[in-house]
């Protein structure tokens, strides 16, 4: 860990965006200084990277993450040394060997073996180097029965492996993955997995850019959050992943909310309906924020059973909304309420302390309300949290609208909304495996 | 320039793999597979003799028989020009390669060259073979890799210059077979370099051309047996250099772009 492995110091990457516009003038200033994109006009050129800073330590394995197109895989050529940034610097300390793309220069019409070799002296490896990890390559790959036939014969799983086996063998000081394993079937995944931890344990450095936030959490030791080709968010994985799981739901809202100004206005002044069963209507649901602020609502909190602030839950853990409340002058006609609600604004849950019968006396200064929902029961998405101070007539003091949100991650893909506690049982004629035993992921790490 | 050579040599057993795989793959598949790179002369062969002794005759008498004098220089001519026009497509041909994986672009244009010298290696012994069936065959033949020295460094000069200027104006790649086709007529090898007068404007243009003395040069230690064309092909040589100097340049220079272009 003594220094870093990349070190990035305010990367910049534009592309041209016209690729055939002014070419002859291009071309001179090609010739005479290599420099084609520094002197195009800005509203030629795209930026990919704007000013990006990072360091990665030796040995330490680091995820970006970020939206389409928010510049991930150029950072990664970049790295990789395929593109050059253009301003900024960027340093790779030690050998790199970057999966962009798996059997990327296959010739089709040549056998498996000869296209190892090729692939593997692309990818750096000497001779002698090649002779001793051939064995290692093929039985990686499983492909030992038909390394002779030609790989226009390969199924795409047997390409695929071919190519892992030959980018992970060519023994890099740092790997670059770019999104390869989201193609594979799930036994090569695992097994990919666990070269990549393998090479983790062995201290390599290993950089990731991936959509798959679940491996970040529980992979990585720290994540760059890039958005729009700037950095976002650095460090703790279980933070910046909540960060940006925030923010992606907060896209939506401000989608929604730059929908209509006029009607946020009108919500802002009118006395709200302030029951959330009423919005369950897809489509009526607007985030926003109202209220008189009798009783003001300071602080939100979503946290575990461990009181962590979190953002990403799995189902049947334990979920507790905490709020900080505040009331300036002593109030006696108050209600708590809470909503849930889908991404689609699909009413999932909605209650408060009137319906319950927790009969108000008094609130005045700073307070904590706090709803635990145990054993969350609901299945993989988004969700939008509605909170609320109110009168028990309705006449809001503080609604929060759709501001906060958490997301629900899980292995198991069934639909829906709710997720009731069940269990499969088979008697007479049916006989069915049971599922393997794997258990919900782990989020909390700890 | 140095930089370009040093690259390929530190690259040089992915080179020789590539330039394997490409004699390979090129006649995977065929029935008279290998055979191939003995034919496709014979056949070109055949073609030309027919043109030039039943449809054109030419009688010219110090260049009979006329279909040996031919060989002599389509052979080469086909290693530059099959070279020239892989090459100017050969970065677009593996974009695959040049935006996913970091690798020595110049190896590229470098093995379309070499795969095509490897060609004209297979080749030659068909000619030295009709060269020794018509008596022709001296021993001005061994000096024949000064010659092919000098056409390796002036066609990787213009294969590294075109496989990158394409990648930026893809136009090259039409133009370049018109290109080629002039040029090969720019070229003494349908007919003899010493048969146009000296001092002539035909003369005087031929001999700007560096390939001419490539040609004339193979045609003397093949065909006539003597060899005086040393100062010609001193000059393409070093015509050659500078090609080579040029394309190493040029090619260093968009290197950068090309991952972006391709």
């Amino acid at each position: 860990m003594t220094t870093p492995a990349i070190v990035a110091q305010g990367v910049v990457k534009r592309y041209r965006r016209f690729a055939h516009k002014n070419q002859l003038r291009t071309l001179k200033s090609a010739l005479l200084t290599g420099s084609v994109l520094a002197d195009l006009a800005p509203e030629e050129t795209f930026t990919a990277l704007e000013d990006v800073s990072f360091e990665v330590a030796r040995g330490s394995t680091f995820a970006v993450i970020g939206e389409n197109g928010s510049g991930k895989s150029t950072l990664l050529k970049l790295v990789a040394g395929i593109t050059r940034p253009t301003r900024g610097s960027l340093a790779v300390d030690g050998r790199v060997s970057a999966l962009i793309e798996l059997g990327a220069g296959f010739h089709p019409e040549i056998s498996g073996r000869e296209n190892v070799a090729i692939n593997a002296m692309m990818l750096g490896l000497t001779r002698k180097q090649l002779e001793r990890s051939y064995d290692a390559i093929v039985d990686f790959a499983e492909l030992r029965d038909f390394i002779d036939a030609p790989v226009k014969t390969y199924s795409s799983g047997m390409y695929m492996r071919l190519g892992f086996a030959v980018a992970i063998h060519v023994d890099p000081d740092v790997l670059l993955i770019d999104e390869v394993l989201a193609v594979g079937d799930e036994a090569f995944t695992r097994k990919c997995l666990d070269k990549i931890s393998e090479l983790r344990r062995r201290g390599k450095t290993i950089l990731f850019v991936t959509h798959s936030l679940g491996l970040v959490e529980k992979m990585c030791d720290d994540v760059l959050w890039l958005n729009q080709g700037r950095t976002r968010g650095r460090g703790d994985p279980k933070r910046v992943v909540d960060e940006y799981l925030t923010y992606v739901a907060g896209g939506e809202e401000a989608l929604l909310r730059s929908r209509s100004a006029a009607d946020a206005a009108q919500a802002e002044s009118a006395p709200a309906t302030d029951a959330p069963e009423d919005a369950g209507a897809p489509g009526a649901y607007r985030p926003g924020r109202w209220g008189s602020r009798e009783v003001e609502i300071r602080q939100v909190r979503l946290v575990d059973a461990r009181d962590r602030e979190r953002h990403v839950f799995v189902p049947g853990e334990t979920l507790t909304l905490s709020l900080s409340v505040h009331a300036a002058a002593p109030v006696d006609d108050f209600v708590f309420g809470i909503g849930l609600f889908a991404a689609d604004g699909t009413c999932v849950y909605g209650t408060n302390t009137d319906l319950e019968d927790w009969k108000p006396i008094r609130i005045e200064g700073e307070a904590e309300v706090r709803l635990s929902l145990e054993g969350l029961r609901l299945v993989e998405g988004t969700y939008l949290v509605d909170l609320a101070a109110h009168k028990r007539d309705g006449t809001p003091y503080d609604y929060l609208r759709g501001l906060h949100s958490f997301r629900v991650k899980s292995r198991i893909k069934d639909v829906g909304i709710y997720r009731p506690q069940h269990h499969w049982s088979f008697s007479g004629g049916a006989a069915l495996d049971p599922p393997q035993e794997r258990g919900e992921m782990e989020l909390d790490g700890g | 320039m140095i930089a370009a050579i040093r690259s390929l040599l530190r690259h040089r057993p992915l080179v020789e793999s590539l330039v394997s795989r490409e004699l390979k793959a090129r006649y995977r598949g065929s029935v008279l597979g290998f055979l191939w790179s003995f034919v496709n002369p014979l056949l070109l062969l055949l073609t030309y003799t027919l043109v030039f002794t039943v449809i054109l005759p030419n009688r010219q008498p110090d260049i009979q028989p006329f279909f040996l004098f031919l060989f002599c220089g389509i052979l080469p001519w086909t290693w530059f020009q099959a070279s020239l026009s892989e090459s100017s497509g050969v970065l677009i041909a593996s974009a695959n390669l040049i935006k996913k994986v970091l690798f020595p672009a110049e190896v590229l244009p470098s093995v379309c060259v070499l795969a095509n010298l490897a060609h004209f290696l297979l080749g030659l012994p068909i000619l030295l073979l009709f060269l020794a069936w018509q008596g022709k065959l001296a021993w001005t033949a061994v000096l024949l890799p000064l010659p092919i020295l000098v056409q390796l460094v002036l066609t990787l000069g213009l294969s590294l210059f075109l496989s990158a200027l394409t990648v930026h104006f893809r136009d090259i790649q039409n133009i370049l077979s018109h290109a080629l086709h002039l040029w090969f007529f720019a070229t003494p090898v349908i007919y003899s370099y010493a048969a146009i007068a000296e001092g002539t404007p035909l003369r005087r243009a031929l001999r700007l051309n560096p390939m001419t003395h490539v040609i004339v040069t193979y045609q003397q230690m093949l065909f006539h047996g003597n060899v005086d064309h040393w100062r010609g092909l001193f000059l393409a040589l070093l015509v050659g250099v500078l090609a080579f100097a040029a394309g190493a340049f040029l090619f260093d220079r968009l290197r950068d772009t090309l991952a972006e272009e391709v």
